[in-house]
C-alpha cells in the first residue's frame, strides 16, 4: 500500500476561517458569561459547542477499490463526521472528542487474537492493513440517539481477519475490546462506563460481507476521533456497536458481554439492530435526523436494519426482534 | 443594610434585562453564522434547557442572597429573572415541539406517556405556566399577597422537575445534572431551615404567651 506524504504546509497550520470567527464568537460568549457570573455565578462551563477541531487533510490512502455495497446517498461532510460523534473514552459530549483525541497515539499498535482459535497470536496494525484490499464502503450510520450520517469508510471485510485468526468450529461469537489507556483517554480515569469498552457479534454477523473493519475515511487514514487505527463498522446496527481503537479480538462459544448492555440492559441489547418498530425508553427510533441537512430539514423515517434488510434480515429469521433487541 | 437609590434601579434593570438576553443573542448569532455545529437542533435544545435551569436556580437564589447579604432591593429583580426562566423554558419546549417533533401531536403524546424524562420536563414547564401568568402586580393584588406567595412556591417543584428531567435524560455521566441538583438542594434546604426556625420561634412565642396568660 502506498502512503503519500501531505504537502509541506499542512492546511491545519493556516488559521482557518472558523478559527478567527471563533474569536468573535468567544467575545460574544464572554459577555454572556460575565452576565451570568454577575447574576449568581451558578452555571457550568459554557462550552463553545460548535468549535471544530478536525479540519486538516490527513494522510491519503491509495489503492482503494469501490464496493457494490456502497449507498448512492450523499455522504455527510468530512467536517461533520469528524467533529460530532460519541467517543465516551474522551468525553460524553459529542463535540469534544475531536479535540481531545487529536494526539492519541495509533502507532505502535497491535491487536491480540485469542480465545477459541487454532493458535493465539498478535497482529501488528500494518500487517492488518495488508490482510485484504482496501475498499470504500459508503454506509448509512444510525446512532441510537436518533441522528444519522452517510459515511464513506475505507476498510476491509471483518471476515478476512476472522479467516486469518483461524477460529475453532466451536467458536460461536467474536468479541472486541478497546484499548485501555487512561493516560490518553481522560474519561477512562472516571467510572463513566465499565472500561475498557467491549463489543461482540455472533459469528455469522461477523462473517457477513457488510461487516467491515474500518481504517480510513474519505480516502484518508481514519482520524483518531473516529476510532483510529482500527474500528468495527456494522451498518445495520446502532452506531455504538462499532467499537473503536480495537486492541483485542477473541473467539468464544458464549455470548460476550457488551458495554452498553452492561450499563443499561433494558435499553441496549446484544443485537442492537436498527429497528424502527422497537421503541427505546429514551428516543423514538421511528425517525432520524440526518446530520448536515440544516435546522429546518424534516427528519427521515428510519428503515428496518437501517435499510440493509435485503442483505441481513435472513440472519435473524425466526427470532422475535422485540425480545432480541 | 444596603439601600439602592431608586434612580439607579431603572438603568440596572435595563442592564440585567440585556444580560439575560445574552444566551439568546449568542444562539441567534451562531445560528445565522452557521456556527451551531453538526446538529444545530441538539445544540439549541441543550442550550435553552441549560439556561432554563440556570435562570430557575438564579431566581431561587434571590431570597437567600438578599437576606444573607442584607440587600433587600434584590427582590426587585426576582420577577424578571423568573420570567426569563419561563422565556428560555418556552424556547426549549418550542424547539422540541417544532424542530424535533414537527408538531406531530401523536408522537409528542406518546413521548409524554412513554418517556419519563419528557414527562418530568413537561411537568416542570406546566408548573411554570401559572407563575408566569400571575406575575403581574394586578394578579398579586387579586390573589392577595399570602395566597400569591403560596402559589409561587410551585417554583420549587418546577425546578426539581427540571433537574429530574436532566438526570433522566443523560445516558451516563451525571456530573452536569447533579451540579444543578446540588445547587437546588442547597437553595431548598435553606428554605426548609428558615421555615423550621420560624415555626419553632412561633411555637416558643405561643408557649410563652400561654404561660404568661
Amino acid at each position: 500500500m502506498l502512503i503519500k506524504k501531505p504537502e509541506d504546509i499542512r492546511s491545519s497550520e493556516i488559521t482557518s476561517k472558523s478559527n478567527y470567527v471563533n474569536r468573535r464568537q468567544f467575545i460574544t460568549g464572554a459577555v454572556a458569561a460575565a452576565g451570568a457570573a454577575v447574576a449568581g455565578g451558578l452555571y457550568l462551563r459554557s462550552g463553545s459547542a460548535a468549535e471544530s477541531h478536525v479540519e486538516a487533510a490527513g494522510t491519503k490512502l491509495s489503492g482503494i477499490v469501490k464496493s457494490q455495497y456502497s449507498t448512492t446517498e450523499k455522504p455527510t461532510s468530512f467536517k461533520d463526521i469528524t467533529n460530532y460523534n460519541n467517543y465516551y473514552e474522551f468525553s460524553t459530549d459529542k463535540y469534544e472528542p475531536a479535540g481531545l483525541a487529536k494526539d492519541f497515539r495509533t502507532r505502535p499498535w497491535s491487536v491480540a487474537i485469542d480465545g477459541m482459535v487454532k493458535k493465539p497470536k498478535t497482529l501488528d496494525i500494518d500487517s492488518i492493513l495488508k490482510l485484504a484490499p482496501l475498499e470504500e464502503r459508503i454506509y448509512r450510520h444510525r446512532c441510537v440517539e436518533g441522528w444519522s450520517m452517510v459515511i464513506p469508510w475505507v476498510g476491509f471485510p471483518l471476515s478476512a481477519l476472522i479467516n486469518k485468526a483461524e477460529p475453532l468450529p466451536s467458536a460461536k461469537f467474536v468479541a472486541f475490546q478497546t484499548i485501555l489507556a487512561p493516560d490518553q483517554m481522560p474519561n477512562q480515569k472516571r467510572a463513566v462506563l465499565d472500561w475498557p469498552y467491549v463489543e461482540g457479534l455472533r459469528m455469522d454477523e461477523g462473517m457477513h460481507p457488510l461487516t467491515i473493519l474500518a481504517v480510513g475515511l474519505y480516502d484518508e487514514v481514519l482520524p483518531n476521533v473516529d476510532g483510529a487505527p482500527l474500528r468495527l463498522v456494522v451498518p445495520w446496527k446502532y452506531g455504538f456497536k462499532g467499537i473503536k481503537a480495537i486492541v483485542k479480538i477473541s473467539f468464544t462459544d458464549k455470548m460476550p458481554p457488551t458495554t452498553w448492555n452492561i450499563m443499561a440492559p433494558d435499553e441496549y441489547g446484544f443485537y442492537s439492530n436498527v429497528n424502527p418498530l422497537k421503541d427505546h425508553p429514551r428516543w423514538s427510533q421511528k425517525m432520524e435526523r440526518r446530520i448536515g441537512e440544516g435546522l429546518l430539514a424534516p427528519k427521515h423515517p428510519t428503515l428496518m436494519f437501517n435499510g440493509y434488510a435485503d442483505q441481513v434480515a435472513g440472519l435473524y429469521s425466526g427470532m422475535d426482534l422485540q425480545k432480541n433487541y | 443594610m444596603n439601600p439602592l437609590p431608586e434612580k439607579l434601579l431603572r438603568p440596572l434593570k435595563v442592564i440585567v434585562f440585556l444580560v439575560c438576553l445574552g444566551p439568546l443573542s449568542v444562539l441567534t448569532w451562531k445560528a445565522t453564522h452557521d456556527l451551531l455545529g453538526a446538529n444545530p437542533v441538539d445544540v439549541i435544545t441543550r442550550s435553552t434547557g441549560k439556561w432554563t435551569l440556570t435562570f430557575l436556580t438564579i431566581t431561587l437564589s434571590v431570597t437567600p442572597l438578599r437576606k444573607l447579604l442584607s440587600l433587600p432591593w434584590l427582590v426587585r429583580f426576582r420577577r424578571m429573572l423568573g420570567l426569563f426562566a419561563f422565556f428560555y423554558g418556552t424556547l426549549h419546549l418550542t424547539t422540541y415541539v417544532w424542530l424535533d417533533k414537527f408538531f406531530d401531536v401523536h408522537a409528542m403524546l406518546h413521548d409524554i406517556y412513554k418517556r419519563r424524562f419528557i414527562t418530568a420536563g413537561m411537568t416542570g414547564f406546566t408548573l411554570m405556566l401559572p407563575l408566569a401568568l400571575t406575575s403581574t402586580a394586578g394578579w398579586i393584588r387579586r390573589l392577595g399577597g399570602k395566597r400569591w406567595q403560596k402559589l409561587h412556591r410551585l417554583i420549587y417543584f418546577s425546578a426539581a422537575a427540571g433537574v429530574v428531567h436532566f438526570i433522566w435524560l443523560v445516558k451516563a455521566d451525571l456530573r452536569r445534572p447533579l451540579t444543578y441538583g446540588s445547587v437546588l438542594a442547597v437553595l431548598l434546604t435553606y428554605r426548609a431551615a428558615t421555615w423550621l426556625i420560624a415555626k419553632k420561634r412561633t411555637r416558643t412565642r405561643q408557649a410563652m404567651a400561654v404561660t404568661s396568660a
